[in-house]
């Protein structure tokens, strides 16, 4: 597979949080602002990154019965790291994000991508692949993040000292003086609402690129049905 | 390969990563403790300052925690878990007390708070440390998003007076705030069970050396 391929999957066409689906624990419960998102995106970028190469360069080694065990302590054990090194230097965004740091280990987008692709590929398209997975689900977590800060609570990167330092504590936008947001969004079924429009979003604009050039789409869809 | 051996094989590789694993996180805790620690101190610090008084103690107030978990106490206390007492001194003599003391009346279950107490019964500052309110009714307990709990600052047990110390929904002398009535009750009268636990223990609690767990002065 191709890095512009590997790179279309992950950031688009099998996007593992708007069409696969996975990891929406964590998708739905740090989307809350976008500082949130972006601390939880990056936490599960990096994990995804390490995870991918460490169980690629290790296909050779493990056998065939024990594979789901190996890559699920070799996730844990990320998980765990990221985890400590979070509460060391990241120590208030650490506090927030709370119990879902821990649960990054249950995201199936990690488990998905080293069963199906880590396992088959070389470490150089495998680090590709986990960059691209966790940039996909990241930047959907981010996107969601902006809209519920945005429609929740009036603002967007309210606490971004959390995660850049002090001197990022006057980032705070208030986008419409005096609206103090509609409580739904910020609320569970709000992520969930966020989720669906996003996910019908790109569904939408899927559609219209498909109506629009039907010549281009056929071919793509074929080619994949050969491999 | 006989499946005993093939089971043995499988064994040892898994027990080889767990042991590669292990070691790994053995090292990034090695790294990763001392900040952690000196993180956890100084968060704790922080929250602790911003319940006392301005100005400087004798030393870290953190570094003065006693725990308080004696049934009878913790009953007074009107809670379960256990209480940590902190006291803050100032040229030896303690000047205020912070009680980190965990409510189970909230709407969504434990509203942790830290409640400072002055040598003389007021109100130093209140601030709730962890909760599950709902976002945008009871989470204005919290210092982001109101400023309500800071009207606890210089009240005491005459000011209002102790039956007063209700929500102004149970005919008492502080304000509920609009769609919330349980989160602040659970916040005014866990607040009233401190200031009436730190008057009535004073000695134990404030006296120089003393030990909130000491047996009181006059048993009854």
């Amino acid at each position: 597979m191709s890095y512009a391929k590997i790179a279309h999957e992950g950031l688009w066409k099998n996007n593992p949080a708007m069409v696969q689906l996975l990891g929406l624990c964590p998708l739905l419960a740090t989307s809350s602002t976008v500082i949130n998102a972006t601390g939880m995106a990056l936490a599960t970028l990096f994990v995804i990154l390490f995870t991918n190469v460490l169980i690629s360069a290790i296909r050779a080694h493990t056998r065939k019965e024990i594979r789901i065990p190996v890559f699920v302590m070799i996730i844990a054990a990320a998980v765990t790291a990221v985890e400590l090194f979070m509460n060391a230097w990241l120590h208030e965004l650490y506090l927030r994000l709370g119990i879902f740091i821990p649960l990054i280990t249950t995201n199936c987008m990690i488990l998905g991508r080293a069963e199906a692709f880590a396992s088959k590929n070389a470490i150089p398209r495998a680090a590709f692949d986990g960059l691209m997975m966790g940039a996909g689900f990241g930047l959907v977590l981010i996107a969601l993040g902006a809209l519920r800060e945005a429609i929740g609570q009036g603002t967007l990167l309210a606490g971004a000292e959390l995660l850049f330092g002090a001197a990022a504590a006057s980032w705070e936008l208030q986008l419409i003086p005096g609206f103090e947001g509609w409580l739904l969004l910020v609320l569970p079924p709000g992520a969930f609402i966020g989720l669906g429009l996003l996910v019908a979003a790109k569904q939408w604009l899927d559609l219209r690129a498909e109506r629009r050039a039907p010549a281009t789409a056929a071919p793509e869809s074929t080619a994949e049905a050969a491999q | 390969m006989t499946l005993l051996k093939q089971m043995a094989l499988s064994g040892a590789l898994l027990a080889a990563f767990a042991v590669v694993g292990a070691a790994l996180l053995a090292g990034s805790h090695a790294i990763t403790e001392p900040r952690i620690e000196a993180n956890v101190r100084a968060t704790l610090e922080r929250q602790l300052q911003e319940v006392l008084p301005p100005g400087d103690f004798d030393r870290a107030v953190s570094a003065s925690a006693e725990r308080i978990d004696a049934a009878e106490q913790l009953q007074a206390l009107g809670t379960r878990k256990p209480v940590t007492l902190y006291r803050a001194r100032r040229d030896g003599e303690t000047v205020a007390t912070v009680f980190d003391v965990t409510t189970p009346e909230g709407y969504s279950g434990d509203i942790r708070l830290l409640v400072g107490v002055r040598r003389d019964g007021t109100v130093t500052g209140v601030r709730a440390v962890s909760h599950r309110e709902t976002p945008g009714l009871g989470d204005k307990i919290d210092t982001a998003k109101s400023d309500w709990i800071k009207g606890f600052s210089g009240r005491a047990l005459g000011d209002p007076p102790a039956e007063d110390w209700e929500v102004a929904r149970d005919g008492g002398a502080f304000d509920q705030f609009s769609g919330a009535t349980i989160t602040p009750r659970a916040v005014v009268r866990q607040v009233a069970r401190v200031l009436r636990f730190a008057e009535e223990r004073h000695e134990g609690i404030y006296s120089t050396g003393a030990r909130a767990n000491a047996p009181q002065s006059d048993p009854t």
